[in-house]
Formats: structure tokens, C-alpha cells, sequence
């Protein structure tokens, strides 16, 4: 924090030769989420102030609380981010992130800092931007399309329950989508970390939102950085959507599928087979 | 690590030699200006405890003090958003039963110090007619044990016992508090001694000395009253209060008992009202929104008690007699820059009082931070309180004004979530008509004159620590 007027007094220098050279110097790190225009310059001392005690002060999650903090802050050096409106392997948009930090992660130490004015997040993403070189060589993917949802009904949960088990999302969320799958306690992320996979039990809002379009968003994109996978190649929008209606189930929440699905299981229960190694889920 | 530890010493040492030298230079001046060459004699602190910050909850969840406080120990606006929702994080994790065995929620805070109090027109045993009194030495300030937490998920706890410099013992604040009632952010209740929601915290301004400590919109009471009410005195009662989840929007509305925050029941059996509504906008681009809030008191006092032996028997007080307390403030950020103005109204009905009529009074302030950054913090504050009428015609109307300023800074050598330390340098004076300055608590005199302007002089240079 203090003033390194050594260092400043040299980079002036440059600048000034460079701009007698006639060299343009790149533009600034920007970010722009809606109508405001958020600059890395501002969003520096912010980091220092909310973000460099777990993420470090050179993004790369080396901050002096890391080592405390389970599961680990997001490396910024990297690049990789597991909530994203982008398809797998592809960089976040700039709202993706503002996003991201408006919310929080739950069940980790990164709150939401929504009371933060929007400018101050803008400018946030901004500096968050300058830690990795691909901001600079590559550009954000395109944002998935979400095809409006189809009504729940009681087809589209057992077919979603179904996808389950093909799909082997029990593996790690387990049979009943408590994280207790066989893969469950093997899971590491891409810094080799031990990661838990999502249980629906615990009722929790999903590491990327609350409703039923982030759900889908998840697994269209995947979580990079993360074992959960996009399954964008894998499965239709229609069959995603089943998905999501059958996962709404297994939440502890008061939700339109859980109601659907408690008043078929009333007199169907005996005709469901274990979801499972064994099990159709059929 | 070991880059960040040495670059995290090289800031440290940096900001030491940084400090240390406005502090010797703000030292020479301000001595130079308030006549420390008086001798001893003392004019003390108004015993305002300054409270609020708590490295407990930054070890709780890993984060800096700079993302709950602009500077410790003022609020940032995410702060005000952690303690609007029971000092909680919201991240599910909240409740103790997640915290390591070893994670016990307090902190301590207190303030070794060297310090000058000059005060003039004091009457001693050589000079009945006044003279200037100054007292200036090493010093300590009490000990503030800062309990506070969480019981479970959306139960909060407050406790906050302190000991005074002397050995005197206190209980600053209890209580428990129930947060987000049906799943809303806009329903909590908090039942004990705590703070009243004042958006301009006395306990957690960033001055310390005793003319600069305290304001005299919370403390001041005219010539001759019998009320004992301060705003930035903890009061015991029950406060509902809710927010929007980004705690732009808020409100509270309190019942208190009448006794101005000492427990016992000592006064009367009626209750005191208060109630605060604010709302932030995200305007500018400045360290945080822009707030505007207005404010408002309706107590009581009794006059009567019924006695035995002679004796007030706690709690039986009756025949209240009302008074009344209004204001508007707001927090304004223009960059780093802070602006935080105050205006306030006041009356006490006229049986609180000498004379027959009901003595009214207003006050306003002004104060600047410039948050340089996280660890430096540059601040001054100007506060004026007229009277506009006297309980007694026979007092001059005068009598009780007051006018205060206060300069200072605050530097914090590091930053980070286990401890925070502040190297405090201020001067803060006041000038008082008639009367002597509230940060007189008692130990100084009123001026044998009536209308003579008392002056008042605090300097201080204090390494205020919490951890």
C-alpha cells in the first residue's frame, strides 16, 4: 500500500518514451455489464479491500486466508470459472461474472457482495480480467441458449429420472442425490482439491442460482474446474429440461415438481426400481 | 506465502515510517496549539465505549477488515448488510456447529496512549477566579470484551462486558437477536441491551479522544435537566427491524425501557420509542452507495417515585414527562471521499428541567473521511449545537452552545483478518458557553461567569489494537 515512487517514476518514464515512440499503449482492462462500464484501474483497490485476503493480490488464490478456507478460492490466473453462460472450455462474459460475485457461492466463504454497488462489482470484473492472458488473446463464448421451459409433469420427472441413471449423475450425486456416490469421495478439481459433489438433500441453493434456468444452465455448461461435466453434447434441450424437473425432486424444497412428484409416488412407489449400479431407473 | 509475508513486511515497515512521522509532526502541532505547557489538572472523557470491532467474525470467515469496515471501525456498506443479517454470511455456514472446536467468538479492543486535556476558565484551590488546566501523560483507555456471534442459524447473541481503565466494571451490551423471522430479511428482533440504530455510530465513529469521542447531537442535555437520555448511550429494550437483502432499505423500531441503558429498572415504568428509516442509492462511483436517513425519540422520564425510608424504590417512578428527539443524516462517497452531515432537534418538556418552559435545541455536523486507502484514513468534523430556548427565561439563551471541531487520522500499519491495530493521532477541541464541555464528565466546573466561553483541548496519540 505504500507509495513505490521508485517503480512509478520508472513506468512514467516508459510510458512517456512509448508514446514519443508513437506506440499506442493497449487499451485498459474494461468490463461492461449492462450500460455500466467498469475499469480495472478503479477495480484494483476494491480487490485489495474485499478479494486479496483469500484470492491473493496476484489472483492466483494464494491470499494469506487460503490456506483456512475449504473448498479453495478460485484461482483468477487460470481463467476458469465453473458458473458460466458460455459452453464448456470457453471463457465467462463479463455477466457471468458480475454475476457470480452478486451471488456468492454458498456453503463456501465467498459471500454475496451485493450490497457493493453495481459500479464497484463492474469495476471488480474489470481488474479480475488482467490476472490471466487469455483475457487478453480470446474472447468470452457464447452464451447457451435456454429454450423456454416445458410444463412439469409427471412424464417429464420420470423420464428426468431415468436420464439419472443413464446419464450416471448418481454416481457422484448418489442414488437419492445426497453426494454420497461411489466416485463421490475420489472428486478433485482441476488444483487437485478435494471437491464434494452438490447434495440435493442438504436444500442449499446450486453453487450457479436458484431457479430452474441456472439448473439447466449447470449442466449445459458444465462446472469448469470441477468433475461435473457439460452434458450439452449429450443430452436434447427437452430431455435437459426432464432432468431438471426429476432434480427439483430431490430437494427438501416446496417446489411444483416435488408436489407432482409426492402425489404419483402416493400409489405408484412399488412400481419404481432403484436408481443405481443395479437399477433402470425406470 | 513467503512473497506475500516479506511483501506484507515491506508495507508494514513502510507504513510504520510513514505514520510515525505525521504522527510526530501532528503531535508538535497540536501541542503547540493547545498550550501543552499548562499544568496538570484534568478535564476527562466523557465515557463513551467504542466498541464495534471484531476480528472474531473475520476469523470466523477468512475475511479482511476491510471488507466489513471502510476503516475499523466503521461500517462498510457490506458490513452494514453482515450485522443487518446477525452478523451472518448467509452462506449456510453460519451457525457454530460448522466453526472448528478450537473457534471461540470474541475479541478484545483497547487503546494505550499518550494524551493532553486542556481546559480553561477551571476553578481551582489557587485560582477560584479560573484559570487554564491541562493534564497530559500516558494513559489507557478500558477494555472492550466483544462477544458476539451466532447461537445457531439466525440466532445472534451480543455480549459485551468492558472494564474501565480504573477497574470498573460494566456491561456495554447483551442480547439476543432473532434474524430473518419467516424466511425475510425484513422481519428481526432483537431483545437486551444493545445500540441503538444509529446510522452515525457513536460506538463505531473513528475518534477517540474526549473532546473528539462522542457527538453532542447524542449527549447533549440544557442547563439545570434531570433527564439522563443519550442516543449513543446502549439501551435496554426490544428493536425490530428489517432491511432489503442488499440492506439498501432499512428500518427499526425499538421499545426501551426508561432508564437509559442501566439495568435494574432505576426510572419509571413506562417505555421509550425510537425508530430509524434510511435508503442507500447506487449512485457515483464512490466506495459505497448514498444514504439518507431520518431518525426520532420519543422518551419519558418520571418525576415522581414512590419511596420507602425516604428512598426511591427501583422502578416505581410515574408522573413521565416526555421528550422528544428528531434528526435526518446521511452518508455520502464522492470517490474516497466520506461526507457525513447530521441535523438533529431536541426537547425536553419543561418538568425535566429548571424554569417552566420547555427548553428546545438543534445541533448539526459535519464529517469528512478521506479514505485514502483501507489502511489510512484522514478525517475532521465540525459540530455546532444552539440552544433556541432555555428551560428558565433567567438563563441566558446562550448558555449551553457549543462548537467543536476535530482533526485527525487514522493508519493501520497492516490488514488482514486476525488483528487490526491503528496508529490514531487526533485534536479535537470544543468551545462551550457557559458551561463546562461535556467531555468535562463531571471532573471540570462551569466558568464562575455566566457566558464565558470555555475552551477545551484534546491531542492525542493512541495504538488502538483489537484482536
Amino acid at each position: 500500500m505504500r507509495p513505490q515512487t521508485g517503480w512509478l517514476s520508472l513506468v512514467s518514464a516508459c510510458g512517456a518514451l512509448l508514446l514519443l515512440c508513437g506506440v499506442t499503449p493497449a487499451p485498459a482492462q474494461q468490463a461492461q455489464v449492462g450500460n455500466v462500464i467498469g475499469h480495472a484501474a478503479a477495480g484494483k483497490p476494491l480487490y485489495t479491500r474485499y478479494c486479496a485476503g483469500c484470492h491473493g493480490d496476484d489472483g492466483d488464490a494464494r491470499g494469506e486466508n487460503a490456506q483456512w478456507i475449504d473448498p479453495k478460492p478460485r484461482d483468477f490466473t487460470l481463467a476458469v470459472f465453473k458458473c458460466r453462460s458460455t459452453p464448456t472450455g470457453t471463457l465467462p462474459t463479463d455477466q457471468d461474472l458480475f454475476d457470480a460475485m452478486t451471488r456468492g457461492f454458498v456453503t463456501t466463504n465467498m459471500p454475496a457482495w451485493l450490497p457493493l454497488t453495481p459500479h464497484n462489482r463492474v469495476d471488480l470484473v474489470a481488474y479480475i480480467k488482467t490476472f490471466s492472458p487469455k483475457w487478453k488473446t480470446g474472447k468470452p463464448g457464447t452464451p447457451i441458449t435456454i429454450p423456454p421451459e416445458p410444463a412439469a409433469t409427471i412424464a417429464s420427472v420420470l423420464h428426468g429420472r431415468q436420464l439419472f441413471q443413464k446419464m450416471e449423475c448418481w454416481k457422484c450425486h448418489g442414488p437419492a442425490g445426497h453426494g454420497d456416490g461411489p466416485s463421490a469421495k475420489t472428486l478433485t478439481d482441476n488444483k487437485d482439491d478435494p471437491i464434494r459433489p452438490y447434495d440435493f438433500s442438504s436444500g442449499s441453493r446450486f453453487m450457479c442460482g436458484v431457479t430452474n434456468r441456472d439448473l439447466y444452465r449447470i449442466f449445459m455448461t458444465g462446472l469448469d474446474g470441477t468433475p461435473m461435466p457439460s452434458f450439452a453434447d449429450d443430452i436434447k434441450p427437452a430431455d435437459a429440461w426432464d432432468l431438471v424437473h426429476f432434480l427439483r425432486t430431490l430437494q427438501p424444497l416446496d417446489t411444483p415438481e416435488a408436489a407432482i412428484w409426492k402425489a404419483w409416488l402416493a400409489s405408484h412407489a412399488g412400481e419404481l426400481k432403484p436408481i443405481g449400479p443395479e437399477g433402470s431407473g425406470q | 506465502m513467503a512473497r506475500g509475508f516479506l511483501r506484507g513486511a515491506g508495507s508494514v515497515q513502510g507504513s510504520w515510517l510513514v505514520s510515525g512521522v505525521v504522527t510526530c509532526g501532528c503531535l508538535v502541532v497540536a501541542l503547540a496549539i493547545s498550550g501543552g505547557g499548562s499544568r496538570a489538572y484534568t478535564a476527562y472523557s466523557l465515557a463513551v465505549h467504542k466498541t464495534e470491532a471484531i476480528p472474531a467474525f473475520a476469523r470466523k470467515y477468512g475475511l479482511r477488515c476491510s471488507v466489513c469496515h471502510t476503516v475499523w471501525p466503521e461500517l462498510s456498506a457490506f458490513g452494514q448488510k453482515f450485522k443487518d443479517n446477525g452478523y451472518q454470511l448467509g452462506n449456510d455456514r453460519d451457525s457454530p456447529i460448522w466453526q472448528n472446536n478450537a473457534y471461540w467468538p470474541i475479541a478484545m479492543r483497547t487503546t494505550p496512549q499518550l494524551h493532553l486535556e486542556s481546559t480553561t476558565h477551571q476553578v481551582t484551590d489557587a485560582a477560584p477566579a479560573g484559570k487554564t488546566v491541562s493534564q497530559t501523560g500516558f494513559d489507557l483507555s478500558g477494555v472492550d470484551f466483544l462477544l458476539l456471534g451466532t447461537l445457531y442459524k439466525n440466532i445472534t447473541f451480543g455480549l459485551v462486558p468492558t472494564l474501565d481503565a480504573d477497574g470498573t466494571t460494566g456491561l456495554e451490551a447483551a442480547f439476543v437477536r432473532f434474524d430473518n423471522l419467516g424466511s425475510s430479511p425484513w422481519a428481526n428482533l432483537k431483545v437486551g441491551k444493545f445500540e441503538l440504530d444509529n446510522l452515525l455510530s457513536e460506538k463505531r465513529i473513528t475518534w477517540l479522544s474526549a473532546n473528539g469521542g462522542f457527538l453532542y447531537a447524542y449527549h447533549y442535555l440544557p442547563v439545570g435537566s434531570t433527564n439522563n437520555f443519550g442516543f449513543g448511550d446502549n439501551q435496554i429494550g426490544a428493536e425490530f427491524s428489517g432491511h432489503s437483502l442488499n440492506s439498501y432499505t432499512r428500518y427499526s423500531v425499538s421499545l426501551l425501557s426508561t432508564d437509559d441503558g442501566q439495568p435494574g429498572l432505576p426510572g419509571g415504568k413506562s417505555l421509550d420509542a425510537m425508530f430509524t428509516l434510511s435508503q442507500a442509492w447506487a449512485l457515483g462511483g464512490g466506495l459505497g452507495p448514498q444514504r439518507l436517513g431520518v431518525f426520532g425519540y420519543l422518551g419519558h422520564r418520571p418525576t415522581a417515585m414512590e419511596t420507602v425510608g425516604g428512598n426511591p424504590i427501583p422502578g416505581t417512578g410515574s408522573a413521565n414527562k416526555s421528550f422528544l428527539r428528531l434528526g435526518a443524516t446521511a452518508q455520502l462517497w464522492l470517490g474516497n471521499l466520506e461526507l457525513i452531515p447530521l441535523v438533529s432537534h431536541a426537547s425536553d418538556d419543561a418538568a425535566l428541567g429548571p424554569g417552566t418552559d420547555k427548553p428546545t435545541w438543534n445541533s448539526a455536523l459535519l464529517e469528512a473521511h478521506y479514505v485514502a486507502t483501507p489502511q489510512l484514513l484522514v478525517q475532521g468534523r465540525y459540530e455546532l449545537l444552539r440552544m433556541s430556548k432555555q428551560g428558565d427565561p433567567a438563563i441566558p439563551k446562550t448558555q449551553g452552545n457549543a462548537d467543536a471541531i476535530a482533526l485527525g487520522f487514522r493508519a493501520y500499519p497492516f490488514m488482514f483478518s486476525r488483528a487490526g491495530m491503528a496508529i490514531h493521532g487526533e485534536f479535537a477541541m470544543t468551545k462551550t458557553i457557559g458551561t463546562v464541555p461535556l467531555s468535562g464528565d463531571g471532573s471540570g466546573v462551569d466558568p464562575v461567569t455566566p457566558g464565558t466561553s470555555v475552551w477545551s483541548r484534546s491531542v492525542m496519540l493512541g495504538f488502538d489494537f483489537a484482536f
